[in-house]
């Protein structure tokens, strides 16, 4: 059975539709590449499987079981969405990543720092980022901050945002490395978005292709 | 003993004082000359009508008509409220409306029956002015809590939609901007109590005192007026971002900062 799955879903915008009639299905262990042009509504596939944006039509699935019969706090913990760059609330890089074990999904996990320290050395930063306050995170060290931020609530899918797309080709491998590995460990997958061809092929086993956007098509 | 007439002349020439503020607006550039002039006419006008009336106002012998001015009162205040902040949604005044309804009604008659024991309680004397220091203080609040909250939503987007994608609640997302907004909307009231008979001597005391009233009745009023007026700040400040957030935050936990509408 696949973890997720869409169907039959579309976005219409204002003035166009980003795309119709969209399906996918992610079973565990598959990293899936969306591949499109810029503009082409990426990011609102991945924002909208996560129930932050609104499909116009269709719906998503996870477990076998529609959204709207999860909760969405439910839904968000296991089917996670990390954008390209997101802002941080003042405090150190510790606070940042420890305050989710804060929220009522989480209780029952905890934040241990040396998984922390783990991930970001195998994501090529210093452990000591730990301790740095957030406002003085470059582009870069941020989007590692934001992916440890989700690896370690443990989610069954991530929905990845251009992940890496601040980061020197060193680190964008170790993040692909990373993400690799943690897709095989147990009952995971991903998807990935991201403009590096060589990368997408290094990541994906499958490619969702996006044509679009189409003018909005009239209605009667 | 009674206060010293103002007489038109007297008027007019302390009117000239707003010229000041409107050459500076001039002056700087700040193109407030409008709003000054505004405001101004309309407060004088407000003032003299309300004076014409206040007599038989305080007449009244029939609660209905008393609650009547009351709520003429508070729907006049809930437009000002929700016409102050930069961005607003579609319900803001229905919202600010019912928070400050509930918590300026609610304080004044606690006061009026359960402290002061006005008898009769509708006594126009009492609930009108009460009411009218109460309704104002509660606006700025409901306006300043609301405007610093749908600000938060905007410009802290990115941390909010962060946390909800992480599993947060929209309560749990929305904390932080709740909690700025409530400090930005008792601000104020916390600001005049902190000077209050240092620096600023109250309008109503003032007043009480300019009338002939003992300065220690006076002081006391003045002392029950601030708690009211903090009370029900803080109670109208929680109503209106209560049900802001709710207009904000669908049940799904999704941010809808798409509802809000951003003055020109």
């Amino acid at each position: 059975m696949a973890l997720l799955a869409v169907r039959d879903a579309s976005v219409e915008l204002a003035d166009r539709t980003l795309w119709h009639d969209l399906c996918l299905e992610l079973s565990a262990g598959e990293r899936l590449v969306v591949d499109g042009a810029s503009g082409s509504g990426k990011t609102v596939l991945l924002r909208a499987i996560a129930g932050l944006d609104v499909f116009t039509t269709g719906g998503c699935e996870f477990r076998g079981r529609p959204r709207r019969e999860w909760s969405m706090p439910a839904y968000r913990a296991q089917v996670m969405y990390v954008p390209q760059r997101a802002a941080l609330h003042p405090g150190t890089v510790a606070d940042t990543l420890a305050a989710p074990f804060g929220f009522a999904i989480h209780k029952g996990k905890e934040f241990k720092a040396e998984a922390a320290e783990d991930l970001l050395t195998e994501l090529g930063r210093p452990a000591e980022l730990l301790a740095s306050p957030t406002e003085n995170l470059s582009g870069g060290e941020l989007q590692s901050v934001l992916l440890v931020r989700a690896l370690l609530l443990e989610p069954t899918v991530l929905l990845l945002d251009e992940v890496a797309s601040a980061l020197d080709p060193e680190l964008a491998d170790a993040v692909e490395r990373v993400l690799i590995k943690w897709s095989q460990e147990s009952e995971r997958a991903l998807v990935w978005v991201g403009h590096d061809p060589a990368s997408q092929s290094r990541v994906g086993t499958a490619v969702l292709p996006i044509t679009g956007p189409y003018p909005l098509m009239a209605r009667p | 003993m009674n206060s010293l007439p103002i007489s038109d002349l007297q008027l007019a020439l302390a009117a000239g004082l707003m010229l000041v503020s409107v050459a500076l607006s001039w002056r700087l550039r700040l193109g407030l000359g409008r709003d000054i002039a505004i405001s101004t006419v309309r407060m004088v006008v407000q003032l003299l009508l309300v004076g014409l009336i206040l007599d038989w106002v305080f007449s009244l012998q029939n609660p209905w008509l008393v609650l009547g001015i009351g709520l003429v009162m508070t729907l006049l205040a809930a437009h000002s409220a929700a016409g102050r902040p930069r961005r607003s949604y579609p319900q803001l005044f229905l919202d600010s409306f019912v928070s400050i309804l509930v918590s300026s009604l609610l304080l004044t008659g606690l006061v009026l029956r359960g402290i002061l024991d006005v008898q009769p309680w509708y006594l126009p004397q009492y609930l009108v002015p009460i009411l009218g220091m109460v309704l104002g203080n509660s606006l700025t609040g409901v306006s300043l809590a609301v405007d610093r909250f749908t600000a938060g939503l905007v410009t802290g987007r990115a941390e909010i939609e962060g946390l909800l994608a992480l599993g947060a609640t929209r309560r749990e997302a929305a904390r932080g901007p709740l909690r700025e907004a409530l400090r930005a909307g008792m601000i104020p009231t916390l600001n005049s109590m902190a000077v209050m008979g240092i620096v600023s001597l109250p309008g109503m005391m003032t007043g009480q005192i300019l009338a002939g009233a003992a300065p220690q009745t006076a002081v006391r009023y003045q002392i029950l007026i601030m708690f009211v007026i903090a009370a029900s700040t803080v109670l109208g400040c929680l109503l209106s971002l209560e049900l802001a957030f709710r207009r904000l935050f669908d049940p799904r936990h999704r941010l809808r900062v798409d509802r809000l509408i951003t003055k020109g």
